[in-house]
């Protein structure tokens, strides 16, 4: 089996509130897996029951073909929406206590804590307090806690939220080299701008359920509408409008260039493909813009919660 | 997985190192021996301030029976009127005037003296003329209708009872005082330290879930687990505060009687009081004797084994209370009305100690409150000095780890759920539920 964690049947109540229901996901080694869905729709139940916070009521969380069992911790690294670190404590002394409180020795602890603060250029911390730091410092601090007992499991909870522009693409970065060196990665959030750049798979969860899951490609593929943004150079723009108007479905499209040709999004039939379109406008005037509307993780998002 | 070590050191550390904790441990034992010293130099000078009190006694009974003191000089007027005399006694700025009329009989001149003063005088020094008073009138009164007085005085007798139980211990009043003492003190210690640090383990809680770390630690750790291990890492803070201030304060009140001269003990006693111990030096050593078998006589070894368990027991019942109080909220403002269900026992179970342990430590209602687990651990070390049956001691005992373990998993329930709920103040309802999620 290639996936790294799957969640079976996962039902969880609140007494009469259902946060989750019998939501199952797979996540397969070594992707970056997003949990998407929007404020309230469960993600932060599911992860709290794959980081054994929560016990569900019914189904079951396999970890790398085993049943979830609590050395498991270890393995998993969690970056929880709520975040903070202990105010009044030394930013060395806490990543350290962190660190043993997944399992690392002290003195490993030690070591990696002293790569990982050279290497975000944050060494001259250690002796610090936390409420010495800015926010997004501290956010720093916290990411390598997270990362720093090498679990084959991270878990994201909204991980840009409090960062500036800067340390997120910081964070974006070494999220992705985790993932090189072999980590897989599941990412929650309801910006669906970050999905698009990291994501490979996608589950979404709306009202409790789980409404949608694949990999992102394929996801796109079967919500793509076969719908091209056309801009064409033609001597009459009206009369080329009506005679596409018969045989595509058309509508105005806007999006900004640099001349005033004609901007249409057109929809192709089944029975036509792209070349049809295509050699269809080269024959009635100057084609200056022709793109594939793919639909983005936004759009699909907000169709899936419709279709709903 | 054991995080339980790691926890304890952590919570012992953070609050050991705290600096208003060093502070307060530094801090406590010095004021309050300042607070005494500073008590006992004030009650010195107030002793030392001289006093003069002018006497105009018409009757001419009673003007040789008042004797010159340390802080009292009486100065007695003769063949003054009384408006005279007043008018001497305000331009001189004593004290005041007592008076007395003459009259035939004993009873009436009782009743006419009187004490003119600028100030209300003070009731201690109008007791002590009362007093002496009283008892030279009684001694006239007796001799004016034939009673010989020193024949009355050879004829007192005093009595003290001499105690001793069936199996032939030998007790005495003192014996129940240094029971009283050590009961009392050991019921009040364990109920302030449950206070003192049941507050602090309930801030510590809050102060995780305001820095909102607490979803990242038990990510690693069972909140049960993290939950004991603030329990135990305060009280260990706690004890070792309390090590430092009785070490402390100890040798804190050496130096500062020694440095000042001033006696702490005696000055608290009124002058005449130890005269008297002094005239009675037998008596004095008769009850340092009682004192001293009064403490073999005490329960020593159950004393302590019982202190240890009940404190312990008591401790961490309230302990966990308070943690999962402290788990249900989001600031301690809000705290109050969870608070008071707790402090209601623990008060009651003082104030049981206090009336009805001293009244009678084996009836009906100090026995029923030493069994009742929230209450007993206060009662039980309270009546143990007394003499408890090791069967009720037991089974006190087994009803409060029986309880105790109920409120700890009771308490967990509540804090797994509790330090993951933000926003609104949950209510007794709401909290009940969360026993089943």
């Amino acid at each position: 089996m290639n996936n790294l964690l799957e969640a079976h049947h996962i039902s969880k109540k609140f007494g009469n509130f259902t946060a989750l229901n019998n939501v199952s996901i797979a996540v397969p080694k070594g992707s970056i897996f997003g949990l998407l869905g929007p404020n309230g729709a469960g993600k932060t139940t599911l992860i709290r029951v794959i980081n054994q916070i929560t016990m569900p009521d019914t189904g079951h969380v396999i970890l790398d073909n085993e049943a979830l069992q609590p050395h498991h911790v270890r393995d998993i690294g969690y970056l929880p929406e709520e975040r903070g670190l202990y105010k009044s404590m030394k930013v060395g002394e806490q990543a350290l206590y962190l660190a043993q409180l997944k399992g690392l020795s002290k003195s490993e602890a030690k070591t990696r804590l002293k790569y990982w603060f050279e290497r975000l250029e944050i060494g001259d911390w250690w002796n610090k307090k936390i409420q010495e730091l800015s926010k997004g410092m501290a956010q720093k601090i916290q990411f390598v806690v997270t990362v720093l007992h090498q679990p084959k499991l991270l878990i994201f909870d909204e991980p840009f939220s409090g960062f500036d522009p800067i340390n997120a693409n910081l964070i974006k970065d070494e999220i992705l080299r985790l993932k090189e060196e072999g980590a897989t990665v599941i990412f929650s959030t309801h910006r669906m701008e970050s999905v698009e750049e990291l994501c490979d798979h996608i589950a979404l969860i709306h009202q409790s359920n789980k409404i949608l899951d694949g990999k992102l490609i394929d996801i796109k593929r079967a919500y793509k509408t076969n719908t091209y943004e056309i801009g064409i150079r033609t001597p009459d723009d009206r009369q080329l409008q009506r005679e596409m108007a018969e045989k595509f479905t058309v509508s105005p499209a806007n999006f900004k260039t640099i001349g005033d040709e004609l901007k249409l999004n057109v929809k192709l039939q089944e029975m036509h493909t792209a070349n049809d379109l295509l050699s269809y406008l080269t024959s009635k005037g100057e084609v200056s813009h022709f793109v594939e509307l793919v639909p983005s993780a936004n759009d699909i998002f907000i169709q899936a919660v419709k279709n709903n | 997985m054991n995080h339980l070590p790691l926890i304890i050191k952590r919570e012992y550390l953070t609050k050991v190192k705290n600096k208003s904790f060093l502070v307060m441990t530094i801090l406590s034992p010095v004021i309050m021996i300042a607070l005494i010293a500073v008590v006992a130099y004030l009650s010195q000078l107030n002793n030392n301030s001289e006093r003069n009190i002018s006497i105009l006694d018409e009757s001419g009974l009673l003007s040789a029976v008042f004797k010159d003191s340390d802080n009292i000089k009486y100065t007695v007027l003769n063949g003054l009127s009384l408006n005279d005399a007043k008018e001497i006694v305000k331009e001189q700025q004593s004290y005041g005037l007592l008076h007395i009329e003459n009259h035939n009989k004993i009873d009436d001149v009782a009743n006419s003296i009187k004490f003119y003063s600028e100030e209300s005088p003070s009731i201690g020094l109008m007791s002590d003329l009362e007093s002496v008073l009283e008892r030279h009138l009684t001694d006239l009164k007796l001799e004016s209708v034939g009673v010989n007085i020193e024949k009355i005085k050879a004829a007192d007798v005093k009595v003290d009872i001499a105690q001793e139980s069936f199996a032939g211990e030998k007790t005495s009043k003192i014996d129940s005082i240094i029971k009283l003492a050590f009961g009392g003190a050991a019921g009040y210690l364990l109920f302030m330290f449950i206070i003192i640090y049941g507050n602090m383990i309930m801030r510590s809680v809050i102060e995780e879930k305001t820095s909102r770390i607490i979803e990242v630690i038990i990510s690693s750790v069972k909140p049960v687990q993290l939950m004991l291990g603030k329990i135990i890492g305060t009280s260990l803070a706690g004890i070792t505060q309390f090590v430092i201030w009785i070490i402390l304060g100890g040798l804190l009140l050496t130096v500062v009687s020694a440095i000042f001269g001033i006696d702490l003990m005696q000055s608290q006693m009124p002058q005449e009081e130890i005269m008297n111990q002094a005239m009675n030096n037998n008596e004095v050593a008769l009850e340092m004797q009682n004192v001293m078998v009064a403490f073999y006589n005490l329960p020593i070894t159950n004393l302590i084994f019982a202190f240890i368990l009940f404190f312990i027991g008591g401790y961490l019942l309230y302990s966990s209370l308070y943690a999962a109080i402290g788990a249900a909220v989001d600031n301690e403002t809000d705290t109050q009305q969870f608070l008071l269900p707790i402090l209601m026992p623990l008060i009651l179970a003082v104030y049981i100690g206090i009336f009805t342990v001293i009244e009678d430590p084996h009836g009906t209602v100090s026995t029923v409150f030493s069994f009742i687990p929230f209450t007993s651990p206060v009662v039980m070390l309270m009546r143990i000095p007394f003499g408890v049956p090791i069967w009720q001691q037991l089974l006190s005992l087994v009803l409060l780890i029986g309880t105790f373990m109920f409120t700890v998993w009771f308490a967990a329930k509540i804090y797994r759920v509790g330090i993951l709920m933000y926003g609104k103040k949950p209510s007794y309802k709401e909290i009940l539920k969360w026993i089943k999620y």
